[in-house]
């Protein structure tokens, strides 16, 4: 799940000075759910836009837009609003917007702005978040992640800053090294305090090159099948 | 004698600090050269504190070194990734800087510039490491340097903690700090001696020197604001009274003095006093008068 928001309707606008006519694209994935660029809200913006002296030639919403394929086979049937748009809006997260962007030969502007998740994958409930740091530290911290539940990701114990258990960054945020020494005094592992954590592997939390480079379920990259017996032979 | 040799041999040491100022006129630093010279044995260089963006502590150390005052060389970990870390802890040896005080640094949030990434790539547990093994003579992925220093490696400890678990934290840092090669110990300011005593028990087994934290107070209304806003200050209200009663006129007399008091109170628990006098650098050398040092 990634979290979109709306971008502020000015900054649309300004995207859109030059052109007089505009597609708007949503999506039922996330962006449904985020409340950000569904069937609702594709009709609002398409409303604003029009109340803004834009011509909307149409709109559509996919699920999901994250697909090229599935973007391209939603937009068959609507083909002529296309042309007669001077540029498509597209109310999703980041994949989305750039998914449309390669899909067609248009100028493709993006509606919403990627919430940072801060290392959640849903909406869930519950305040644990991974980091995916690819060096998992939790042995040490009694199962509290310091990367996502310390303000400054500190890996040694607390900064000092924290007043009556809150971090100083917001009196909303519990200190994370708080949480953890209470946690480890709670199952009789203080000890693991005086682990002494070497420098993180920046390497390890970068993503992999061929993580990037690959869309492991995308239907425009099927992983190839594995050829007859006979073809190999024969090669 | 150098801050190294006054503590390793001992004997009771005297710091103070002072933060370059937001530009490019360096008259405050040669005004606080002249105060200090001679007066403190060694003087922290801050390294923008509370995040707010000024002249750097690397230079501005250098200036100290080269005006006669021995820098204590402030480095967080804010803004700068390990590489330029190390590389600014080699420049400064070369400059003759010799303390650094290895500290995590404030989130970038709270101060000038609240856009700014935060690094915190090292924290000063592991810079700290990262400071040993350069005295080592290797950079931290383990390859030898050309010429080494022989850095004197400092940390912070807060006394006063308003929760148990971000006291015990402090201590259990203390250790790790202690461990990764920290040679002495600077402390937030103290305004209670029976706190900094039991804080001193607590902490013996670590053999290592700690110098206590000392804020002159202005006013009451410093002293209420710091309890209410600063992690780690707690002053008494004993004392917040005492700076209320005095009359305009007698305020400084009064912050000199209490500062004074708990220097007197405090020294026989400690190795030395850290005088953080945040624009009052000029009263440094009455207080230690005072204080009878």
């Amino acid at each position: 799940m990634i979290l979109s928001e709306q971008k502020p309707f000015d900054e649309i606008l300004a995207f859109l000075e030059k052109d007089n006519s505009v597609f708007v694209l949503g999506c039922n994935g996330c962006a449904q759910s985020s409340g950000s660029g569904g069937p609702r809200q594709v009709e609002e913006m398409s409303e604003k836009l029009a109340a803004a002296g834009k011509k909307v030639t149409g709109s559509k919403v996919i699920d999901f837009l994250c697909e090229k394929a599935l973007v391209k086979s939603g937009l068959k049937r609507r083909v002529d609003q296309l042309k007669e748009a001077d540029a498509v809006l597209v109310l999703t997260c980041g994949i989305g917007v750039q998914c449309v962007a390669a899909a067609l030969n248009k100028p493709v502007y993006p509606g919403c702005n990627t919430v940072n998740l801060g290392g959640s994958r849903g909406e869930w409930e519950g305040t644990e978040r991974c980091y995916e740091c690819g060096q998992c530290l939790l042995y040490h911290t009694g199962g509290i992640c310091p990367l996502t539940a310390c303000t400054k990701s500190l890996v040694s114990g607390a900064c000092g800053g924290a007043n009556h258990g809150k971090c100083e960054i917001s009196p909303d945020r519990d200190c994370g090294w708080e949480l953890i020494y209470n946690r480890l005094k709670e199952r009789g592992l203080l000890d693991r305090l005086d682990d002494l954590i070497k420098p993180l592997d920046h390497k390890k939390i970068m993503p992999r090159p061929e993580m990037m480079a690959t869309p492991r379920y995308g239907l425009e990259n099927p992983p190839q099948a594995e050829k007859p017996a006979e073809e190999v032979k024969a090669k | 004698m150098s801050l190294q040799s006054k503590l390793e041999s001992g004997q009771f040491a005297v710091s103070c600090e002072f933060g370059p100022l937001k530009g490019t006129d360096t008259h405050e630093i040669e005004e606080n050269l002249n105060i200090l010279r001679g007066k403190v044995d060694a003087a922290n260089v801050t390294d923008q504190q509370s995040s707010v963006m000024r002249l750097c502590s690397l230079v501005t150390a250098a200036l100290c070194v080269k005006g006669g005052l021995e820098p204590i060389f402030q480095m967080t970990c804010r803004d700068r990734n390990r590489i330029a870390l190390q590389s600014d802890l080699l420049g400064a040896w070369v400059m003759g800087i010799k303390n650094v005080l290895a500290l995590t640094g404030d989130l970038p949030a709270l101060g000038d510039h609240p856009e700014a990434k935060g690094v915190f790539d090292l924290d000063s547990v592991t810079l700290l490491m990262a400071i040993k093994q350069l005295n080592d003579g290797f950079d931290l992925a383990g390859n030898e340097l050309k010429g080494k220093p022989a850095f004197f490696p400092g940390a912070v400890v807060k006394v006063d903690s308003n929760t148990e678990a971000a006291y015990e934290l402090q201590i259990s840092k203390l250790k790790k700090k202690v461990a990764a090669g920290a040679k002495f110990i600077q402390t937030q300011a103290v305004y209670d001696p029976n706190s900094f005593e039991k804080f001193m028990k607590r902490v013996e087994k670590f053999n290592v020197p700690i110098m206590a934290g000392i804020i002159p107070l202005k006013n009451a209304g410093m002293a209420r604001y710091m309890n209410a806003n600063v992690a780690g200050v707690h002053v008494p209200d004993e004392l917040i009274e005492k700076m209320a009663a005095a009359v305009k006129e007698d305020r400084e007399k009064v912050g000199i003095q209490i500062a004074a008091d708990l220097i007197k109170a405090m020294k026989p628990m400690c190795q030395g006093v850290h005088i953080m006098a945040i624009g009052w650098e000029k009263k440094v050398p009455a207080i230690m008068a005072e204080a009878g040092l």
